[in-house]
């Protein structure tokens, strides 16, 4: 009967995309350790970085000649957002849930007539911003092409930013990315960038007074770019530990679905066979008593 | 020399040293300084260079470049843009950062030129420090 073929056919293709996602659930759980790690390893310096600045930041903040990228252009008006989402998709929401962030941080800085410029980082997230604000885009940065997320890429999209806001093509940088809690949690979070917002260190007493070769401002000037870097590696690495640990709970998800599926599918299919069995006992034994 | 003092040696991507030395020569922007414990509390840029260790578990070297050492009574934290053992470098990754320097010089502008002959020089000269070619950059 064709209708307990079809069945069988079924089965076998959601068996084998069963498979598939259970291969790639567990190529995610993999890299999804292996991003942990380097997010781990590059949390040290982001830290000391981040607190040595904040106490740089804090000496020269009154004084009236701190640098730009602190300080900020002193107006308001164009905005600069960096998107970065993955590459690539199949990782439930996380691609779409950084997209709307950045959208409707872009409505309401519209809506307060500011003008919105967006730099997009990886594939997904400028397909998902194109419809609404692809006159928007100013640059876009490929990362399919990098196996493992260096240093040196931060470095790059760093250097694109900054050159364009010494050429005062904008006011104010925000970068877009997800924030890893754990395998199920990632937060969707926007951070200043420029004019950079350090948290200047409330334990003012655990600091000896620091000499600083050279002056405090030539530090500065020194660090803020590196700053940027180091903030945009960050976001980078949290962003590939969110992709890995959401790509893995969305085909983890999808190999469960698959597996009832087959069960729902399995049920009918000798529901139907039975059906055909039962049919054709009837006639014979109806044409057995016929005679 | 008997004090020993904690040092931390860290680039973006990764811890490379965390342990006790007795002393460390930091190349700093405005001069190598040598680090021991007691030294007054100071924030230096590097420059790129050679920066050595020596302590209990012995003396040793790594290539530095970008970033800022931090002294402070609890021991030196030195935060590097980039860092590597230097046994690690190689002609072949000496020759990109020289490269890299050299295009930072061409594309400079106004104040930034300064900054990064400087640069460039420091990478020339860091080469010859450690027993590699900066000419063969130039091919």
């Amino acid at each position: 009967m064709a209708n307990l073929k079809d069945l069988k056919n079924r089965i076998a293709s959601v068996k084998s995309t069963r498979k598939i996602t259970k291969a790639m659930q567990m190529v995610a759980a993999a890299k999804l350790r292996r991003a942990q790690e380097a997010a781990e390893n590059a949390r040290p310096y982001a830290e000391r970085f981040n607190a040595v600045l904040g106490q740089l930041a804090a000496s020269v903040a009154g004084s009236g000649s701190a640098p730009r990228l602190l300080a900020g252009t002193g107006e308001d008006k164009v905005h600069l957002l960096v998107v970065m989402t993955a590459e690539r998709g199949l990782c439930g929401g996380f691609n779409a849930n950084i997209a709307k962030l950045a959208k409707t941080h872009a409505q309401s800085l519209k809506a307060a007539g500011k003008t919105v410029k967006i730099i997009t980082v990886g594939k997904k997230g400028r397909d998902n911003l194109r419809r609404d604000f692809g006159d928007l885009f100013v640059s876009h940065v490929d990362l399919s092409a990098v196996k493992s997320l260096g240093y040196a890429n931060a470095q790059d999209i760093a250097k694109d930013v900054l050159t364009r806001f010494d050429a005062d093509e904008f006011d104010v940088a925000t970068i877009f990315y997800s924030k890893f809690v754990n395998v199920v949690t990632q937060i969707p979070t926007a951070q200043q960038i420029i004019p950079a917002a350090y948290e200047t260190e409330a334990d003012a007493d655990s600091g000896a007074v620091y000499d600083y070769e050279p002056s405090e401002e030539e530090i500065l000037a020194d660090l803020l770019p590196r700053g940027v870097a180091t903030q945009i590696f960050t976001a980078l690495l949290e962003n590939n530990a969110s992709f890995n640990g959401s790509q893995m709970s969305a085909m983890d998800n999808a190999t469960r679905n698959a597996g009832d599926m087959i069960d729902k599918l399995t049920i009918q299919y000798n529901r139907s066979r039975q059906a055909v069995i039962t049919n054709e006992l009837i006639e014979i034994i109806s044409g057995a008593e016929a005679l | 020399m008997a004090d020993n003092m904690k040092f931390d040696l860290v680039s973006p991507e990764r811890s490379l040293v965390s342990g006790e030395v007795s002393s460390v020569q930091i190349p700093g922007a405005d001069g190598d300084l040598t680090a021991m414990q007691g030294h007054a509390a100071l924030i230096t840029t590097l420059r790129p260079g050679l920066l050595s260790i020596s302590g209990p578990a012995g003396d040793d070297s790594y290539v530095v470049s970008g970033g800022f050492a931090e002294i402070n009574a609890d021991g030196v934290t030195v935060l590097a843009e980039r860092a590597l053992h230097q046994k690690e470098m190689t002609q072949d990754l000496y020759n990109d950062w020289v490269a890299e320097a050299k295009a930072a010089h061409a594309n400079a502008a106004g104040d930034a030129v300064d900054g990064a002959a400087k640069l460039l020089a420091d990478m020339v000269a860091m080469g010859g420090h450690i027993g590699l070619d900066p000419n063969q950059a130039n091919l």
